[in-house]
């Protein structure tokens, strides 16, 4: 059985200069939800478009569906669905008829009433595009994305700027597509919505691929769990560092701000071995929270950097 | 349990589903021709500048070069011995009615010549002779010097050898406003061509529209050929528009076939479509695709002769204004609305025409970016 999307080093270089992409490879299989995770400017949407066939590649090969953008684009447009970072859609047409408008394109369409009741726009099928909000637009992208009956489903960056509500409304009815069947990959710079969303992804930096994995994994590659973060009065950074990682169950330590994150297996063992090397060192602590590991944890360690830096 | 088999080799989005139909070859493009007319059609600002704006600006410009009565010229006498003489020798001649005389003291005679208020200073001079103060450059004013020295001559007994007469005519055809609609009618069909089809499309591409649509099985042939469609509906109706109010508010006799008439529009709007298409090929920002279009519109708003002859530019570029696309459009409109010319007479307005369409859209072709 041949991968819904695979690439073999995708490169792309703007103007002879830029590298967006540098080497970048990918294999996803039908029915997965597949998520590419990483910063601003990290090569994601251009990784999108190249697979979407709405860019070149400088070098490499993309396989989607078995079928390759050279020889068989019509028929790729047919099986795909596409929502672009920011589409702005006539204001001044409805939502049917917008939706309408996106169906003529298929051979197949699907019903756009359908579409319609799933993406929860039922009642604002006769308002006009430039009426609805933002998570109703968004949705509205995504309808036109569906009507076309597609096999896979391209999100670039779904739920940015949505409000909390929306984004969970959009998860649910992404989910809804992949538990039917349907084969997704999408880019994301939040972290909670890769690590709800995807059973598998790849954190992207610098136009590469610096981990792979279901968010599991990679949390588990950490080698904790459990992240305990705390600031003292005294000196925390240098020698003070040392002592910090040489305490029962420390998996790694990080320092940023005068908050002393440490990556923990058993938070129960490492506390009270902290507190008291706190209490040795004659220092106060001010601040003490343990919560579980996230992927930007994964990401901080893999980079030094956190995923919405500006 | 059954079988840990993952997946299907085709997962297909469905099963439930209402069964829709297939879609047939044209329904994407009937589809964006709906979506763009009702589009234009709920945009009020679209209505004013294509349909209002035109009949507005003929309206008031037939107004103001309305026929003045017979064209009478309005003339300054400067104050002072002989005046009065003057005045009352053009009152008594057979050309009274068609000169409007003034008495005024001399600097306010030569203001209002200044200002354009009076065509002609008449001032007597030495030993009875008069003067007459005219501006070479004013058609009215040296029309006015003849009509004058005319009168005075003959008031003052001046015989005329040769007996004449004559008759006045104005005709329908022969006015301002006979010139100045099939003008109108070519320059808004190259503003709607370029900026219906130029603006549209980079405004759609800053919204990433255009490439959302690429993104689908869209042909793009049927999006530019509905875009194109929507502007010769609409081209159909300003056609109508105009030239029903030049019949109905200023009696204007139209000569040509409606289906000539239709058809030089459709392919002047077809021909200024692809010039719009090629303005609009690599353009990002509407900015900048404004300043573009108004670079490329503006030689012919001036030379075209929309407004004034282009006979007035001198004869050594005349072949090239001629050249000019919206040149050729007045010219084949003004014929064969005017002069009821035949659609073949007018082949080689309509080659300069095709020429400059297809080499415009050639050109797009290659350049065009729907991204």
């Amino acid at each position: 059985m041949s991968a819904a999307i695979q690439c073999r080093d995708l490169r792309k270089t703007y103007d002879g200069k830029v590298e967006a992409v540098r080497g970048l490879n990918l294999e996803i299989q039908a029915g997965e939800c597949f998520g590419l995770l990483g910063p601003n400017g990290a090569g994601k949407t251009t990784t999108i478009e190249i697979l979407e066939g709405l860019l070149d590649p400088t070098a490499g090969q993309v396989t989607i569906l078995g079928r390759n953008w050279q020889s068989n684009q019509r028929e790729l447009r047919e099986l795909l669905g596409i929502s672009l970072q920011e589409t702005r859609l006539t204001e001044k047409l409805t939502v049917r008829e917008t939706l309408d408008l996106f169906a003529s394109f298929y051979r197949q369409p699907r019903s756009a009433d359908e579409v319609l009741e799933e993406m929860q726009l039922t009642e604002k099928a006769d308002a006009r595009v430039g009426k609805l909000s933002g998570g109703q637009r968004q949705r509205l992208a995504v309808a036109t994305a569906l009507v076309g009956n597609p096999k896979i489903l391209f999100l670039d960056e779904p739920t940015t700027g949505l409000d909390p509500q929306s984004r969970r409304q959009l998860w649910d009815l992404i989910r809804a597509f992949q538990k039917a069947g349907g084969t997704v990959l999408l880019t994301t710079h939040y972290m909670d919505e890769a690590e709800r969303l995807c059973g598998r992804l790849a954190i992207v930096d610098h136009g590469q691929i610096i981990a792979e994995g279901s968010p599991a994994d990679l949390i588990d590659r950490l080698g904790g769990h459990h992240v305990v973060e705390f600031s003292t009065g005294g000196n925390s950074d240098g020698a003070a560092l040392d002592i910090w990682r040489a305490l029962p169950g420390v998996e790694s330590v990080r320092h940023e701000d005068g908050l002393v994150s440490l990556t923990v297996h058993e938070p129960h063992h490492t506390i009270p071995a902290l507190l008291d090397a706190i209490a040795k060192q004659g220092s106060q602590l001010l601040h003490l929270t343990t919560r579980q590991a996230s992927l930007e944890d994964v990401f901080v360690r893999l980079t030094g950097r956190h995923l919405r830096e500006e | 349990m059954p079988s840990t088999t993952i997946a299907p080799t085709t997962p297909a989005a469905e099963p439930k589903k209402v069964s829709v139909p297939p879609n047939g070859r044209w329904s994407g493009y009937r589809y964006l021709l709906t979506a763009r007319l009702r589009e234009l059609q709920r945009e009020p600002e679209v209505i004013f500048w294509v349909f209002l704006f035109p009949i507005l600006l003929a309206l008031g410009l037939g107004i103001a070069f309305r026929n003045k009565s017979a064209d009478a010229t309005s003339i300054a006498i400067v104050s002072g011995r002989g005046a009065q003489d003057t005045l009352a020798l053009i009152q008594s001649s057979p050309q009274r009615s068609l000169i409007h005389a003034e008495l005024l003291d001399q600097s306010q005679a030569l203001q209002g010549f200044r200002l354009g208020k009076y065509d002609l200073v008449v001032e007597r001079g030495e030993k009875g002779s008069i003067q007459y103060r005219y501006d070479p450059a004013r058609p009215e004013s040296v029309l006015s010097r003849a009509e004058v020295d005319a009168a005075l001559q003959s008031a003052a007994g001046r015989k005329d050898i040769i007996p004449t007469t004559a008759v006045t005519s104005s005709e329908p055809g022969s006015r301002y406003i006979d010139f100045l609609v099939p003008g109108m009618l070519g320059m808004n069909l190259m503003n709607a061509a370029m900026w219906g089809i130029g603006f549209a499309l980079v405004e759609m591409r800053q919204r990433k529209l255009l490439k959302r649509f690429v993104a689908t099985p869209m042909r793009r042939t049927d999006f530019l050929l509905a875009l194109l469609s929507s502007r010769l509906i609409l081209m159909v109706v300003e056609v109508s528009l105009l030239l029903g109010f030049g019949a109905l508010v200023f009696h204007m006799r139209i000569l040509g076939s409606l289906f000539s008439i239709v058809m030089i529009g459709a392919i002047g709007a077809i021909s200024f479509g692809g010039l719009g298409l090629l303005t609009a090929s690599r353009a990002q920002k509407i900015e900048s695709v404004s300043g573009l279009m108004n670079l490329v519109m503006m030689p012919m708003w001036i030379f075209s002769g929309v407004f004034f002859s282009y006979q007035r530019f001198p004869t050594v570029i005349q072949p090239f204004i001629r050249l000019l696309p919206l040149t050729a459009l007045n010219d084949a409109l003004r014929d064969t609305i005017l002069q009821g010319a035949s659609l073949v007479s007018q082949s080689g307005r309509i080659l300069v025409l095709v020429i400059w369409g297809g080499v415009s859209f050639l050109l797009a072709l290659r350049w065009f970016r729907w991204t």
